[in-house]
């Protein structure tokens, strides 16, 4: 009788004791990584020492066990971006970063991408963009990739815009994108009609320039 | 901006190349980074201790002193460190404010001490971290109800405009409040007291006639008792009309649980009035006066206590009710068992199990009367356990009991749960709000923005120190990004306000398609003093009550003609209005260079007007080698 009493009254604590146990284990036997040497990383990327410390100090503080997850991932990018959900853009971005696809990206991977980014070629650029409207990584971008990527984008800028945003808006700017890149209209833009027709805009070769003083 | 994410602004930068491609306006210019310093070692001389960090990491969080501009009033030349006459102790957690981006409240502190540190650096305590946040607030809270503690005394005096229903109600409600209330107070404690011995010594038996028994006094001094209930009834019946009078809700007051036992301490005496000599119920009758020992609960009012207690035991209804259950199952089995036990010996008084319930409940409470005992050895074998496990069963829930009481006693010394609530939400209003001073800050600053450009390209150096002085590095990065999303949607930001606004009207907006001279000028002046109906208004920024906010979406420029997509004015103030129509006829709109040269003329001026600059002059972005001036008014 006296136990039945004592089983009732302390059960509830004890589901939450073992609860939090479990959490705790899972914590300690996070991921702890450490990236190679600086004298490594400065050759594999275009970064000065300077460069890789600052950044590798704004990384660890962020996340201290040295990789991002996803979800950490999407909630550092979505603070950029208030009005809006970056949350399904930054899925792509981080897919675009994490290269071995393991699921998380290190400081290698971080910088890596840093680097094509900030001081790469122009043709190395553009390869990463359409490495990231690809999502599922075949080689071309059909409709359906792009009318996800361009809602992604369409995401972030929230409800409260101007002029307001429509539903078939990202659909057309799918179909204005189409029209100017998919030379052999078959649909999909492959890497080569890609570069090309970026080559060719102004606008996007100027842009292209446009993030190189960053760091 | 979420400072604590200030170091991936370069990787949110680069990243933006992914909206390149498929963007189809031309991408802004990158806000100029001035002097590409190496990133500096700060010191922080706080009372002596030297603290030191980088320089960008006090950047994170530009509207704190440390992060402005603001600290350089604490700038000592001759060390070259800022010194701070403060706490270094609490300084502690401020700076750790900006490494970690958490804020956390150290326990040993005093509450006020830490408050004014939090001031004196314009930090928000509502963002200290959830870790600490339940201490701070509930040391706030207790600090606060001894400050009110301590007031409280000193404001007795009596709100004036009060009605003479208000003023009884506030009489009954708090008798410390005035004389006349102490002396209610006290007057009906003492007959209620009366009434409760007079109940009690009735029954006392006090006659001394020899020959009969002894009588109650009650029977024997009738009329004395009479009349003293009667007394005693007619106060309570006064105080209760007077107290239904005072309330404020009548019909809430009649169904509280103190005016309830008012009524059942004062109705039997009516009913009593009323029936008389009818034989058939004065048996029932007789039960009724048992209801009169409910006077005592009127005490209750007169103390808190009882109050606690009476609330507590309403809220431990569910584990009373636990125990009365596992009782009456441990009852229900050991009366079961020693029935059938003692079934077999002889003159048992175990006679049927409901008759067992007693020797079951007398020996599981450890009572004991021993008017039924078990004769049988198995009967003695289960009598014994069910004495253990009674001392078990009682012993066990009490524990329990104890503590729900003890947490509602404390939870009573504290506030009501519900200023608890309206505080949650108040701090999660006041963290969402400095959240979202990042959007407004970026479309306030969009508009600064526009206005550097113009300097920029004019190189008037003064001019742009004088309007950037509060926007860092960093926002100006970060809002360039916005500004990069904006030209590859096409679409823009903008406040709530205004988005609900252009979702009601459904008018689109006008491209003023004509030729800017004087039509513009018309068009504005139009603007600026009636109503516009077909042209936008715009919302307000929530830190303003009137600005303007203007922005050219696209532009097109083949010679001097220059349309525009948008235009948002808002109908301005008189004064406002009349500034804005001196700038208008100042203008001469056609020639690009004219409009720039105006520009820089009327510039200064509405900056000195109001912090927010109603800047009347947004450019548009320079253009490979054409530069178009937008002028909008």
């Amino acid at each position: 009788m006296g136990a039945l009493m004592v089983i009732f009254s302390l059960q509830p604590k004890q589901r939450r004791k073992m609860t939090d146990s479990v959490e705790d284990e899972l914590e300690l036997s996070a991921v702890r990584h450490r990236p190679e040497g600086l004298e490594q990383l400065e050759a594999q990327t275009r970064f000065s020492r300077k460069e890789l410390q600052i950044l590798y100090r704004g990384f660890k503080n962020e996340c201290p066990s040295g990789v991002v997850n996803e979800e950490t991932f999407k909630e550092i990018y979505s603070q950029f971006f208030p009005q809006g959900d970056a949350s399904t853009y930054a899925h792509f971005l981080f897919n675009a970063f994490d290269t071995d696809h393991n699921g998380s990206v290190s400081f290698e991977d971080f910088v890596m991408g840093l680097s094509i980014l900030l001081r790469g070629t122009v043709q190395e650029k553009l390869n990463w963009a359409f490495n990231l409207y690809d999502i599922n990584k075949d080689g071309y971008i059909t409709k359906e990739e792009m009318l996800d990527i361009m809602k992604a984008i369409y995401d972030m800028m929230g409800k409260c815009t101007y002029p307001m945003l429509k539903e078939e808006t990202p659909r057309q700017h799918v179909e204005v994108f189409f029209q100017k890149m998919d030379k052999n209209k078959d649909g999909v833009v492959t890497i080569d009609e890609f570069i090309d027709c970026c080559q060719n805009d102004e606008n996007i070769m100027r842009s292209m320039h446009l993030f190189e003083s960053v760091l | 901006m979420a400072a604590g994410v200030a170091a991936w602004l370069p990787f949110a930068r680069a990243a933006a190349i992914g909206w390149m491609p498929v963007a189809t306006l031309p991408m802004p210019v990158a806000p100029a980074e001035k002097s590409k310093r190496q990133d500096e070692l700060i010191i922080l001389n706080v009372s002596g201790r030297r603290f030191q960090t980088w320089k960008n990491t006090l950047d994170r969080y530009p509207d704190t002193l440390l992060g402005s501009s603001e600290k350089e009033f604490f700038y000592n030349e001759e060390t070259k460190e800022y010194f701070f006459d403060r706490d270094p102790d609490l300084f502690r957690s401020v700076l750790n404010f900006y490494r970690t981006g958490k804020l956390h409240y150290p326990r040993y502190e005093c509450i006020s001490s830490y408050d004014e540190e939090l001031a004196f650096f314009g930090i928000i305590p509502e963002i200290i971290g959830d870790c600490c946040y339940e201490e701070y607030k509930d040391r706030k809270r207790e600090n606060a109800e001894r400050l009110m503690d301590d007031q409280e005394d000193n404001k007795d005096a009596k709100l004036p405009n009060m009605t003479f229903r208000e003023t009884m109600w506030r009489a009954f409600e708090n008798p410390h409040t005035s004389t006349m209330a102490l002396v209610f107070y006290y007057v009906t404690g003492f007959f209620i007291a009366i009434s409760v011995i007079t109940n009690v010594v009735e029954t006392v038996p006090c006659g001394s006639s020899p020959n009969q028994k002894d009588v109650p006094c009650g029977e024997r001094y009738t009329v004395a008792f009479f009349c003293m209930d009667t007394a005693c009834v007619m106060i309570f019946t006064v105080e209760y009309l007077m107290r239904l009078f005072a309330a404020p809700s009548r019909y809430r007051f009649m169904r509280s649980v103190m005016s309830i036992i008012d009524v059942v301490a004062i109705l039997p005496y009516y009913i009593g009035l009323v029936m008389t000599d009818n034989e058939d119920v004065s048996g029932a009758f007789v039960t009724l006066r048992v209801f009169r020992v409910f006077r005592i609960f009127k005490f209750s009012r007169h103390s808190q206590g009882l109050r606690i207690l009476g609330y507590t035991l309403k809220s431990c209804a569910s584990e009373l009710g636990f125990l009365l259950f596992s009782l009456t199952m441990a009852i229900i089995i050991f009366a079961t068992v020693m029935f059938y036990a003692e079934k077999g010996s002889t003159s048992s008084k175990f006679t049927s199990i409901p008759a067992s319930f007693w020797y079951t409940i007398v020996t599981m409470t450890t009572l004991g009367y021993g008017d039924m005992v078990p004769k049988t050895i198995a009967g003695k074998i289960f009598g014994s356990i069910c004495s253990l496990s009674g001392v078990l069963v009682i012993a066990l829930p009490v524990p329990v009991i104890v503590s729900n009481f003890s947490r509602i006693y404390h939870q009573n010394q504290r506030a009501d749960k519900r200023r608890a609530q309206k505080m949650q939400k108040a701090r999660l209003a006041r963290i969402r709000l400095s959240k979202k001073g990042s959007c407004t800050a970026y479309l306030h600053s969009k508009r600064n923005g526009l206005l550097n450009e113009v300097l920029e390209l004019t190189g008037s150096t003064e001019d742009e120190q004088h309007l950037n002085k509060s926007t860092s590095l960093l926002a100006n990065q970060h809002h360039h990004l916005l500004h990069c999303l904006e030209k590859t949607t096409n679409h823009e930001f903008v406040d709530e306000q205004y988005y609900q606004q252009s979702y009601l009207e459904t008018a689109l907006q006008n491209y003023p398609s004509r030729s800017p001279s004087l039509s513009s000028h018309e068009g504005m002046t139009g603007t600026c003093c009636t109503r516009p109906s077909k042209k936008h208004r715009h919302t307000p920024l929530p830190n303003s009550s009137t600005t303007t906010h203007m922005k050219p979406l696209a532009h097109s420029h083949q010679g001097g003609l220059q349309e525009l997509s948008t235009i948002h004015i808002q109908p301005l103030s008189s004064s406002r209005c009349s500034l804005n129509l001196c700038v208008d006829e100042a203008m001469a709109l056609n020639c690009q260079s004219g409009q720039i040269t105006t520009a820089i003329i009327t510039m200064p001026t509405p900056p000195l007007t109001t912090p927010e600059a109603d800047a009347p002059l947004p450019a548009g972005h320079a253009h490979q080698q054409n530069v178009v001036k937008v002028s909008a008014l």
